[in-house]
């Protein structure tokens, strides 16, 4: 036996040990009990977040002239419009994305079910701008789970929303029970198909995910503006405005109040899919598979798990989240797909997934603040005349502590834990060189 | 059994060769085919091509207009890129074929023009020209990548330096009323987000693409977060003033060249140095093999004594240097006042033409130069009203690096650390 042989032999012997591992200990984020475990599943993240808000409410005030023109009276006067804008902004958000509380004491005086209905609309109103996070972050957690890193979850959407478009005004005569599952299906097949690419491509040529993520996004972002605006999914009439018709009503995802309020069945979709992502992980061998693959690619080669089928797999079905993710806001909310579809929910369902511990429980919960955060800021936008994308600096800010959680535990004195982290294993930009 | 390895070695070589051999010539006998079949059956006999020489607004260096006869032109590079094909095919140009390739592909690129101003007019000097101003960010964000990947940090928050760059650049030139000053203020904004990339992603050891991500994110946020509150209400603080265009005396009035490369801003110019210098920087000095190593193999260039972490720190400021300097051409070199998400995706196309430049600067620059030229072309098509449409040409460049990575016509090679934080034992 010559040396390199042995060598060989010996890597092997070091993979069974970490399968027999992953096998014998199962995920740490799926019994989070004990203290250590708590602090970094939920007191780092709940830091992130405060965090964040608290860098947000720092750039609200150096952009506020009347914090400026109350330090110019006195330094007292202008300390107190400070607080009154970050409190002004930060209200204005709670009642923008949760519910006003005067409003719902004046409902519940008139007792008009049309004004409780509206007094409670905000926070509806926030469930239905988190269905969409809810299936993109599923989409990046179940990539990340898998070692995979789907960043292309924005071209995943696009196309998903777009054949879901097609799907809901081209067939016409179909009942709404086969109209609508067809098409939301067919969203999530789209998506699929994009997350297939780089999957296959990665699997057969080591073709790097990443960047081949990257680039499909702008090609389906090309590819989806020259279907609205000159190809099939142009609106008649519509002078070369980049809109498609409106998907027929058959196609559309019922939604359980009279207008305005959108809340519709989208978001029980999306909970039963995250549940269905949860039992798939962490239930079936199938799941199992895609998990020691992402955690251990040579042990899994060594358990003899067909890392190719299981990488174009697990893309695959990444890609079909994203995509559902689209379609659910074609036939939920905007009934009609315009260049905006997007509000940038490929990239912020990276932050969701890390915020989650890329589980399916935590996704959910990520989502739901995300949701809340966004659908405030429209309300925040209108009443405190803060632009929307303060959000999106708050966001980043969350995301750095996320990933960083030296960073919080530095700032905060948190102790150092012992229990190593369950940190998802990301391949570097080559992919992975086992 | 040495012997043995060696001589199933070659077998190999041997056959990928004749593969190769043959699926380059199928691929010059597409094009010709395509030229033939497409471009020149669709031409009329009589038919003319109008090249305009003339660049707007440019005096020196100009030529009459080119007239050429569409078919007769059409059928002559359909016939000279068969004969290529059919000599790759029968012989093989060996270690020709990668220039023989880059020929075939600028007869196609003639091909096409002379097709798509059959009967028309279309301005040539125009669209070169329109090609360098349109890869000037392009080019300087694959450098950007080009200096920080060769260290070992993946960049994809170049989009984001760029943005930021842009706006501190148009913000700091309009109330200082110094160009200069904008021009620095850029590259120093962009240098404070490639520290938090480097601080990250070095001294935390996050995953570079989440670092990277949360850049792009939190200047896409931060720069349009402003612009609502600051920009948009108190307009004196968006007009910088603009670089002007400088001729180079004497080089300025060669024809044909003059007008596309020497009567440009200094953009351009730097461009075309900042290429010069890093190529000899990074492959012929020390400083240059220094940060190869890093990137290469940190735990090797750690046991001979170089700094890691300082190596890297360097790149990664470098790198965002550069794309601040990209970024403040949008504003200070080009449209003169800054638009949210003005970079529109640009950073992204850097980043693939550093790929498809193979992680070298003269490649980037090339690969740079081609994307731009697809866009010059994608716009000027679409005034001719083109059966092409131009975000088919927008897509080209992802299309070609997604080609280039999967090895489909040449090896794509990554510095082999890079995306790996190193950890010092």
């Amino acid at each position: 036996m010559d040396n390199k042989t042995k060598k060989n032999l010996e890597q092997l012997d070091e993979s069974g040990k970490i399968l027999l591992d992953e096998l014998s200990h199962p995920s740490l984020s799926l019994k989070p009990g004990g203290k250590q475990k708590k602090e970094s599943v939920l007191l780092i993240p709940a830091l992130a977040i405060f965090t964040g808000l608290l860098v947000g409410a720092i750039l609200i005030i150096f952009t506020s002239p009347e914090v400026y023109q109350g330090f110019a009276v006195s330094f007292f006067t202008g300390l107190s419009a400070a607080g009154g804008a970050v409190a002004n902004a930060y209200s204005s958000l709670f009642k923008g994305s949760i519910f006003n509380p005067s409003t719902v004491i004046t409902a519940f005086q008139t007792g008009k079910s049309t004004d409780i209905m509206s007094a409670f609309n905000p926070i509806l109103e926030s469930l239905v701008s988190a269905t969409p996070y809810i299936f993109t972050g599923l989409a990046v957690a179940l990539g990340f789970r898998s070692g995979l890193f789907n960043i292309g979850v924005e071209g995943q959407y696009y196309i998903g929303a777009a054949v879901a478009t097609y799907v809901g005004f081209a067939f016409t005569g179909l009942p709404a029970y086969i109209h609508m599952p067809l098409a939301f299906l067919a969203g999530a097949l789209g998506g699929a198909l994009w997350g297939f690419i780089p999957g296959w491509l990665k699997a057969k040529t080591g073709g790097n995910e990443v960047i081949n993520t990257i680039m499909m996004n702008w090609i389906a972002i090309n590819l989806t503006t020259w279907l609205l605006s000159s190809g099939p999914l142009q609106r008649p009439n519509s002078n070369g405005a980049p809109i498609s018709p409106e998907v027929l009503p058959t196609a559309q995802i019922p939604r359980f109040f009279p207008a305005p309020t959108r809340f519709h069945l989208g978001f029980f979709i999306a909970l039963a899919v995250a549940f269905l992502v949860y039992w798939v992980l962490f239930r079936t061998t199938w799941g199992f598979d895609l998990r020691t693959v992402g955690a251990n690619t040579s042990a899994a080669r060594y358990a003899g798990i067909n890392i190719s089928k299981n990488i174009i797999l697990a893309m695959a079905l990444s890609g079909a989240l994203a995509g559902m993710a689209g379609a659910n806001q074609i036939l939920g909310v905007d009934h009609a797909m315009s260049t905006s579809v997007s509000a940038g929910y490929g990239f912020d369902s990276i932050a969701l997934a890390l915020l989650g511990n890329s589980t399916p429980i935590g996704v959910v919960f990520a989502s739901l603040l995300w949701g809340v955060l966004n659908n405030g800021a429209t309300q925040m936008m209108f009443t405190a005349s803060i632009p929307i994308s303060i959000i999106s600096v708050i966001q980043a800010f969350i995301i750095i502590f996320i990933a960083a959680p030296a960073v919080i535990r530095s700032v905060y004195r948190i102790r150092i834990s012992k229990v190593p982290e369950n940190q998802v294993t990301l391949s570097s930009w080559r992919g992975d060189k086992s | 059994m040495t012997t043995t390895s060696l001589v199933v070695e070659h077998k190999i070589i041997q056959r990928t060769s004749i593969a190769r051999r043959i699926v380059m010539g199928v691929i010059f006998l597409a094009l010709a085919a395509v030229i033939f079949f497409v471009f020149a059956s669709s031409t009329h006999t009589g038919q003319t091509s109008t090249f305009g020489m003339t660049p707007g607004g440019i005096t020196q260096g100009t030529l009459p207009d080119w007239i050429i006869p569409s078919q007769f032109t059409l059928l002559l590079i359909s016939v000279m890129v068969a004969l290529l094909a059919a000599y790759q095919l029968f012989r093989g140009f060996g270690k020709w074929t990668n220039a023989i390739l880059g020929v075939s592909v600028l007869l196609f690129i003639f091909a096409f023009l002379t097709y798509a101003s059959a009967g028309q007019s279309m301005n040539l000097i125009g669209i070169f020209r329109s090609t360098i101003l349109l890869s000037v960010p392009l080019v300087l964000g694959a450098f950007s990548g080009v200096l920080s990947e060769s260290g070992g940090v993946v960049n994809i928050g170049i989009e984001g330096m760029m943005l930021m760059g842009a706006m501190t650049g148009s913000v700091v030139g309009s109330v200082t009323k110094n160009i200069w000053l904008g021009l620095i203020a850029a590259i120093l904004s962009a240098v404070l987000l490639a520290l938090l990339h480097a601080v990250l992603s070095i001294r935390y050891k996050v995953n570079q693409i989440i670092s990277g991500t949360v850049i792009n994110i939190f200047a896409t946020g931060m720069t349009t977060y402003l612009s609502e509150k600051l920009l948009q209400p108190l307009q004196y603080l968006n007009q910088p003033p603009l670089f002007p265009r400088i001729a180079i005396p004497v080089l300025a009035d060669i024809p044909i060249l003059g007008p596309v490369l020497f009567n440009q801003n200094i953009f351009v110019y730097a461009m075309f140095i900042a290429l010069i210098v890093l190529q000899i920087a990074l492959f012929s000095t020390r400083w240059g093999l220094r940060l190869r190593s890093v990137g290469e193999h940190p735990k090797a260039a750690d046991t001979l004594g170089i700094n890691v972490f300082k190596t890297r720190y360097m790149a990664v400021l470098l790198s965002g240097a550069m794309a601040g300097f990209a970024g403040a051409y949008f504003t200070l070199g080009s449209v003169g006042h800054f638009d949210e998400v003005m970079t529109s995706g640009k950073g992204f196309i850097g980043l693939a033409a550093m790929i498809f430049g193979n992680y070298t600067p003269i490649g980037a620059f090339l690969a740079g130069l081609l994307f731009g030229f697809a866009d010059a072309l994608g716009s000027k098509l679409q005034i001719l009203g083109s059966l092409i449409s131009p975000y088919f040409m927008a897509m080209l460049p992802y299309i070609v690096t997604m080609i280039a990575l999967a090895g489909f016509v040449g090896k794509v090679h990554a510095p082999d650390a890079d995306g790996a934080p190193y950890e010092k034992e």
